[in-house]
């Protein structure tokens, strides 16, 4: 498996039909782990670290289907290949832009990545479509398992999995999932969403953009503390959360049917006719609209449209898969204009 | 427009409330707005607070003038990047790791996973740093053969754990 295929794929966290697909897209569980008697990276040489980068890739090699899964060494990936790593979700930001030798193990479907060298001596990820915060845990835990019959991890009974950042320590867990909140974006109260989930020691952040509305009412909700309590309490937290957020915005959505639906209607099919004739269009735009349409299609107002395609384009159109695609590297102008097209040809016969 | 509560100032916080299926705007300013507990500020970013937390801690850090012996981490280098440098650094700091600890979990005992092959304890941990350090100064003054019995040593250690 190549760069080219990974990125021509789509990505599992953007799959739509998983459970509760219409608002939420994905689950991810996150752990970091250290190796035992090693520093962290910040205190390793450049030379061990190079010689640790070997270690720590036949560690996980021996966890994982060997043969299936692909490797790519971020430093000798281009600044747009890295960026598409991130724009996948599969390499944090910190990541790419670090240096040293540092890698990424990708399953062939691209839902579990394990990073070497991040912040912490390994990061293992797995995604799973829709609400599916068990499912995830499960297979991280198992991978995990594997991973830890290889090396030694550094861990204390009374702190658990000792992090570079303190902010990590015990479990090392982040269990997030991400969705989708158009209504309670234009009905505006998104805000308090952020306010009842601060409470509960869990974190709101855009996926796209910074800030309270984030750009195409994406929102990622993940778990602050991983000390103090188990995975499962850890889980739990999150899975008695969700639904209520979700039922927040179906409410919401029930609101801007029965009270606005003209406005609604209008919103919608003018971020299709935008989508599906522009000649050049920024990121931030299409986000926007991607995110009217993609309510639309759940709604039922809008017909003949494959959520497939409209999920994709999330991906598909960020700064560094709109370059890959183009196989060059663009200006601003030129990302814009190719953007356009690309939407274009991806929406031709839809609607 | 003006605030609806005081009626003097500019409203610049909007609030949309759904009560019963209906909705209902309100406008404030920004001192209505937080006499109400309205939160103006939700998104809180980890890392800045740790940061906030770990300057809060500076007068306390310097006077402890503690440094771990295994990696020279001190806890004021510690206090300025936010990240350890090592596993001990945990332990050499835990006093005033504890209150920050308390802060950002809510909780300072690990209660989750333990690994399966935990056989390496954190008196071991320590003891295959120090043979690496030991190992890399042997390679620096050019004494191969203590640096072969070393490396020997830690491949030992790192298998029969």
């Amino acid at each position: 498996m190549n760069l080219d295929q990974i990125i021509t794929a789509p990505s599992p966290w953007l799959k739509p039909g998983g459970p509760q697909g219409d608002i939420v897209l994905s689950t991810r569980v996150r752990l970091a782990r250290n190796v035992a008697g090693r520093p962290f990276l910040a205190r390793m040489s450049p030379d061990d670290q190079q010689e640790f980068e070997q270690v720590l890739k036949d560690a996980v090699s021996k966890a994982v289907d060997e043969d299936a899964f692909a490797w790519f060494d971020l430093d000798g990936l281009s600044e747009m290949d890295r960026q598409c790593l991130v724009e996948r979700h599969l390499v944090s930001r910190e990541h790419a832009a670090a240096e040293g030798p540092r890698a990424v193990a990708v399953s062939p479907d691209q839902h579990v990545a394990v990073m070497t060298n991040e912040e912490d001596h390994l990061r293992l990820q797995v995604y799973a479509v829709g609400l599916q915060l068990e499912e995830a845990w499960t297979e991280a835990d198992a991978l995990d398992d594997r991973i830890e019959a290889q090396v030694s991890y550094a861990y204390s009974p009374t702190l658990g999995y000792l992090t570079a950042c303190p902010t990590n320590v015990g479990t090392g867990m982040r269990a997030s999932v991400m969705l989708h909140l158009p209504a309670l974006v234009l009905t505006r109260q998104i805000e308090k969403v952020f306010n009842a989930v601060s409470r509960l020691r869990l974190a709101v952040r855009g996926i796209y953009g910074e800030g309270t509305q984030a750009v195409g009412d994406m929102y990622q909700i993940s778990n602050q503390a991983s000390l103090g309590r188990s995975e499962r309490d850890i889980l739990n937290n999150l899975a008695s959360v969700i639904p209520q957020i979700i039922e927040y915005e179906q409410q919401a959505r029930r609101v801007l049917v029965g009270e606005s639906s003209t406005a609604l209607d209008d919103r919608i099919h003018r971020s299709w006719a935008l989508l599906t004739h522009a000649r050049t269009i920024s990121s931030e735009e299409t986000l926007t609209l991607l995110s009217a349409v993609r309510l639309g299609i759940h709604l039922g107002r809008i017909d003949g449209v494959d959520i497939g395609a409209v999920n994709d384009l999330f991906l598909m159109t960020r700064r560094g898969h709109i370059q890959r695609i183009r196989g060059a590297e663009l200006g601003e102008a030129e990302r814009d204009h190719a953007r356009a097209d690309y939407i274009r040809q991806r929406l031709d016969g839809h609607g | 427009m003006l605030c609806q509560r005081c009626k003097k100032q500019q409203a610049t916080v909007h609030l949309t409330e759904i009560v019963n299926n209906e909705k209902r705007e309100r406008h404030l300013c920004e001192d209505c707005a937080r006499e109400e507990g309205v939160v103006l500020k939700a998104q809180v970013n980890l890392q800045d607070v740790l940061s906030g937390m770990l300057e809060a801690h500076q007068a306390a850090g310097e006077e402890t003038g503690l440094t771990c012996p295994d990696c020279g981490m001190t806890y004021g280098e510690f206090r300025h990047q936010g990240r350890l440098g090592c596993p001990h650094d945990y332990e050499v700091f835990a006093e005033p790791l504890q209150e920050v600890l308390e802060k950002v979990h809510g909780g300072t005992e690990h209660l989750g996973k333990m690994p399966k092959h935990s056989g390496a304890d954190q008196r071991a941990q320590r003891e295959l740093m120090q043979l690496r350090r030991d190992l890399q100064q042997a390679v620096q003054r050019e004494d191969y053969e203590e640096a072969a019995r070393l490396r020997d040593l830690i491949q030992e250690k790192e298998s029969g754990r």
